[in-house]
């Protein structure tokens, strides 16, 4: 055993980049929010970029360690602290055996995310450690954790070892930590990429221009299955039963209502509502951060821009593996 | 000369998967061609494809924009959108030309009514039939899957008899046990796992239609013939206890 759930937080589960494979069969694809944290949070601590990790939401969680373990802590700020001291997020952290890692509420961001040197020892289901709750597979046990949960993590490679040594020594924190800023935005209110859905053409004008020009606010009914937003009501031109197909993150969907949902994580695999827009894959993490009431200011970009936004990121995650590595 | 070509239209769903859509409507003949597409692309993947999902019309198609990226040389479209658009059009030219795949036959086996069928009763009152009759209807037709979603294992069944079919409950059940066999306006299906629910339900079958640990991992899937086959609560019983 390497640390024990003292308290569980709001919801607390395993997640890696998600089961792919399987949607065909109607198994939803869950995974971590985001993404870009969860990929920074395991490079820092030696892992591969997709090994689980924990997300937490809004609340944090209470965690005693039963060893000493090499973390990093990306995502939203829940102010983490070890034994009631504060500790930074953002790089390779030494936490002693016997140590109480905590979390309070979110004080920027929504979701952080606990990357543990070596990974946590769960078995795979469909080649994915991502918790699917509705069906109680994956994660631990295929739920949240609970008060009073034993997790464990697996063996150290050389990355992973080296970090923990040079901890050790040290005596305190890395001065060096990453900046995610360029790629992941904490700010509550957003202003968030999209391309044009399958059904744009068939919205009134009047729907497509308040799509960009009016403001959304996330409510409270929001979670990782979908974001339902409240704002100026959207309509088709005309009224279309549309049969369902397959759908993906980040799709906005219009029901009879209006008022835009916007798939997430956990979304099913299929839905048959018209789809005005799809938001941009280099700004998911970013949507994936705000927590309600924030704000979103769509804005349109070609499919080229959204892919040239992807490579961007993907550069700068790049540059940041080379970064660590260095630190060895 | 004019080439005989198959129409597909390419919607975008963002930049990391699209739709092609192969016809309009629910139909066998237009199904049997997303059915043909999903199975010559499983054979001739590109280079960064993910997975992809058939429905009615249309295959959602998931790619890893990155990997196409990194995999496009010169002369091909450089934004792996139009790359893969051009890659599915080209496929699509290839399907109706080969013999169907062999159909694959399943029997779900029901009991109907009483405590597994709560609603039995009233789909047979609300159309003047008798609960006998309704299963009768319900299990002599061949349903077709023509997809897989809402939930794991769950099917959308086309070719159900109009003569049962009965609108949703008003106020929905806040949970429907696995298993359970339901019929909402023209639709019948099955619930895979436990939810809430708004479907009539007029029987349970004892089969797990969503299977985590085998490949696949449902024991339906996309383009399956499906027959409802009534059974006793004893028969359920025994079933059951084998799995066991």
């Amino acid at each position: 055993m390497s640390f024990q759930v003292v308290h569980p937080g709001l919801l607390t589960t395993i997640q890696d980049l998600g089961r792919y494979g399987s949607q065909k069969y109607g198994v939803i694809v869950g995974g971590a929010m985001d993404s870009y944290s969860l990929r920074i949070a395991n490079l820092l601590v030696g892992n591969d970029e997709g090994e689980g990790t924990l997300e937490m939401t809004l609340v944090g969680c209470t965690l005693r360690f039963e060893r000493d373990l090499l973390i990093a802590i990306t995502g939203g700020d829940l102010m983490p602290a070890v034994d009631d001291k504060e500790v930074p997020m953002w790089r390779p952290v030494l936490v002693r055996k016997g140590s109480l890692l905590s979390f309070k509420s979110a004080r920027k961001g929504c979701r952080a995310y606990i990357a543990f040197a070596g990974g946590l020892v769960v078995p795979k289901v469909m080649g994915s450690k991502s918790t699917y709750v509705r069906a109680g597979i994956g994660g631990f046990l295929g739920r949240a954790l609970k008060k009073g949960d034993s997790l464990s993590c697996g063996e150290l490679n050389a990355t992973s070892r080296s970090f923990l040594q040079q901890l050790s020594k040290l005596q305190r924190h890395f001065a060096w930590s990453v900046n995610h800023e360029t790629i992941i935005r904490l700010g509550q209110a957003q202003t968030i990429r999209i391309t044009e859905g399958a059904e744009y053409d068939q919205f009134d004008e009047m729907s497509k221009q308040r799509l960009i020009e009016e403001l959304f606010v996330l409510t409270n009914s929001s979670d990782r299955m979908g974001y339902r937003l409240e704002g100026p009501p959207l309509a088709l031109n005309e009224k279309t039963e549309l049969l369902s197909e397959g759908v993906t993150y980040g799709t906005i969907q219009i029901p009879p209502n209006g008022q835009p949902i916007i798939l997430m994580a956990d979304r099913q695999t299929t839905g048959g509502y018209p789809k005005i827009a799809q938001i941009i894959s280099a700004d998911l993490s970013s949507l994936a951060q705000l927590r309600p009431p924030g704000t979103i200011q769509f804005e349109v970009v070609s499919i080229e821009e959204a892919e040239n936004e992807l490579w961007k990121n993907e550069q700068i995650i790049a540059s940041l593996k080379i970064g660590i590595q260095l630190k060895v | 000369m004019k080439k005989e070509t198959n129409n597909a239209l390419i919607k975008p769903l963002g930049d990391s998967a699209l739709i092609v859509q192969l016809g309009e409507g629910i139909d066998p003949s237009i199904h049997k061609l997303v059915g043909e597409l999903t199975r010559l692309l499983e054979i001739h993947p590109f280079n960064g494809y993910i997975e992809s999902v058939p429905a009615y019309t249309s295959l959602t198609v998931y790619y890893n924009p990155y990997i196409v990226h990194q995999s496009i040389t010169d002369g091909l479209p450089k934004s792996p959108f139009r790359y893969v658009s051009v890659y599915m059009e080209n496929l699509v030219q290839k399907i109706g030309k080969q013999p169907g795949s062999e159909e694959k036959l399943v029997t779900i086996p029901v009991v109907y009514g009483g405590e597994y069928g709560p609603d039995l009763e009233y789909v047979a009152s609300h159309h003047g039939l008798s609960p006998d009759e309704v299963i009768e209807i319900h299990s002599k037709n061949e349903y077709l899957a023509y997809m897989i979603g809402f939930a794991p294992g769950f099917p959308f069944l086309g070719g159900m008899d109009e003569r049962i079919a009965t609108p949703r409950k008003e106020t929905p059940r806040t949970s429907i046990p696995a298993g359970s066999v339901g019929i909402a306006g023209l639709q019948t299906g099955v619930y895979p796992l436990e939810t809430p629910g708004g479907w009539q339900i007029i029987g349970r079958t004892p089969v797990d239609l969503f299977l985590p640990d085998q490949q696949p991992p449902t024991y339906l899937q996309a383009g399956y013939k499906i027959r409802f086959k009534s059974i006793s609560v004893r028969e359920y019983t025994r079933i059951k206890e084998l799995k066991s």
